[in-house]
């Protein structure tokens, strides 16, 4: 009995370490971030390509994904109201609540997340594999300001600027299904957009920085921490992308309760 | 120039250094030897200040350097010029870039003095006009000259050579020794260099040590060490599969020479 117990709590010990190591790394990088971002200028080239990779690049990925979302959103409620209604009611009311307060910020992180968060760890683990990283640090250079600063801030200003354009993108295509599929006036749809509060954005947005930051700090801690050659590369991006897409998905639910709990529901 | 005194590391328990010590003095080329997976790149990474050793102390021109904090180091960093093993240029750089990119980040120049350097570094290495190059358009050897131009960017005063010849075919290999040989005689640079290629170690040192089992096993000129009588050094510079040295995973007897 008592061994059970042992190797019970040796298990539940084991996993506790497993998950509190990285989170341990991942806020230490978080404080080396901020602690280079006050400290020193950041490397303006880095910072425009990176800005250019995440918001130019990404944005035809997360246009297409919201205007379908939007899209879809719009049909399945039309019919369901048709169902109960026999009209189509509350269209634009709930395609774009929906839009603005869940799936414009959560749609958009995932897609960032297998988008740029896979790009930054395969680059930032090919780069430790084949000794980059030791090379910029014998060239005076810290990779975390070279590296991670440029990245850190692009993803903190792109992805809730992704998600404005993307609340815009889905609501447009649950207007363009409502309107031609329906036969909702323009008008009547866009009263019930006009509906939403500024604090409904807010809410957005919120989670919008939230997620660039768990997308971004878990990117580059997989990327700096790659070992094993091409296999760890293939490792971390696909470890990094997992865990984010799972992080902001139980995340999104915590911090609705929070926002909610703070007036911000 | 350069004394290290008794410096241990170890890795999850694994011994890789049991107290290693020399000095080196200026302008020497010291060469260490000793066979795969013996700890030779985590001393020279040590020596750079990229690994922390767990006790002992490594003195460059009477400054303890091995437990600096990241702010003083790059003072130290400014004297080392690191030639790494896979080179480890910059993929999304030019090689004009990368040569460069110490003397961004270490010195105050202009654009135009940073360019005069640059070209008379890749000049000095037998590589004029390839500065718009990116690394992935060049062979290994370019690559392995491109990587010593961008460590003397800054002129250290050491050079630290992580097996500079491996890799390559035998002619470029002797090209990289020439080189080495050529930046000592223009540069009186102190240097180390981590080898197992014998040809090599012979032609550019001064002195060559063998590393075994985390310990300096033998140091001596290329011709003490050629002439050695330890067993094991014999055995390592003649690349024979029999002798002392244990072989890890083998479970066949290797072949005994008539």
């Amino acid at each position: 009995m008592n061994k059970k117990l042992e190797s019970l709590f040796s298990i539940s010990g084991n996993f506790v370490l497993l998950l509190s190591k990285p989170c341990g790394e991942i806020a230490i990088l978080l404080y080396r971030t901020f602690f280079w971002i006050f400290k020193s200028n950041t490397n303006k080239r880095n910072f425009f390509l990176q800005l250019q990779e995440m918001g130019a690049r990404t944005f035809p990925v997360t246009s297409l994904t919201l205007l379908f979302t939007g899209m879809v959103l719009a049909l399945q409620t039309g019919y369901a109201f048709i169902r109960v209604f026999n009209e189509p009611l509350y269209v634009g009311r709930l395609v774009s609540a929906s839009i603005v307060k869940e799936l414009g910020p959560v749609m958009t992180a995932v897609v960032f997340s297998g988008r740029v968060g896979a790009a930054v760890a395969a680059e930032l683990g090919t780069m430790k594999v084949t000794e980059q990283i030791d090379a910029l640090y014998t060239l005076g250079t810290n990779p975390v300001k070279y590296l991670v600063v440029p990245r850190f801030l692009a993803a903190m200003i792109m992805l809730p600027l992704l998600v404005i354009y993307s609340d815009f993108l889905g609501t447009i295509g649950g207007y363009l299904v409502a309107h031609y599929r329906f036969d909702i006036p323009t008008n009547v749809y866009f009263d019930e957009v006009y509906l939403l509060r500024l604090k409904d954005v807010f809410h957005g947005l919120v989670k919008s920085f939230a997620f660039a930051l768990l997308v971004i700090m878990v990117a580059c801690y997989r990327g700096l921490n790659t070992e094993g050659g091409a296999e760890g590369v293939g490792r971390a991006t696909t470890q990094s992308v997992v865990v984010s897409m799972v992080l902001i998905l139980v995340g999104d639910y915590f911090l609705t309760a929070l926002l909610i709990a703070f007036g911000l529901g | 120039m350069i004394k290290v005194e008794n410096l241990r590391k170890a890795f999850k328990g694994h011994v890789v250094h049991a107290g290693i010590s020399f000095v080196l003095n200026k302008g020497e080329t010291l060469t260490i030897i000793g066979g795969s997976g013996s700890g030779k790149s985590i001393l020279l990474k040590q020596i750079v200040g990229l690994v922390k050793s767990d006790s002992g102390s490594i003195i460059i021109d009477g400054k303890e350097i091995s437990r600096l904090g990241e702010d003083k180091l790059q003072e130290v960093q400014k004297m080392i010029g690191y030639v790494f093993q896979e080179s480890a240029l910059f993929d999304s750089l030019t090689v004009g870039e990368n040569v460069a990119s110490g003397l961004n980040n270490l010195a105050r120049l202009t654009a135009l003095e940073t360019l005069k350097i640059v070209e008379e570094k890749l000049a000095l290495v037998g590589l004029p006009g390839i500065k718009e190059f990116k690394p992935a358009q060049l062979s290994g050897g370019m690559k392995k000259r491109v990587g010593i131009a961008r460590a003397i960017a800054m002129n250290p005063q050491i050079l630290l050579y992580d097996e500079p010849t491996t890799g390559l075919d035998p002619v470029m290999s002797d090209v990289i020794n020439d080189l080495i040989l050529k930046l000592k005689k223009e540069t009186q640079m102190t240097a180390i260099a981590v080898t197992h290629d014998m040809k090599s170690a012979y032609k550019i040192s001064d002195r060559v040590a063998m590393l075994y089992q985390g310990k300096i096993l033998e140091v001596g000129t290329p011709q003490e060490i050629q002439n050695s009588k330890n067993g094991i050094v014999r055995q390592f510079i003649s690349g024979s599969s029999s002798g002392p040295i244990p072989i890890p995973g083998q479970k066949f007897q290797p072949l005994k020479s008539e």
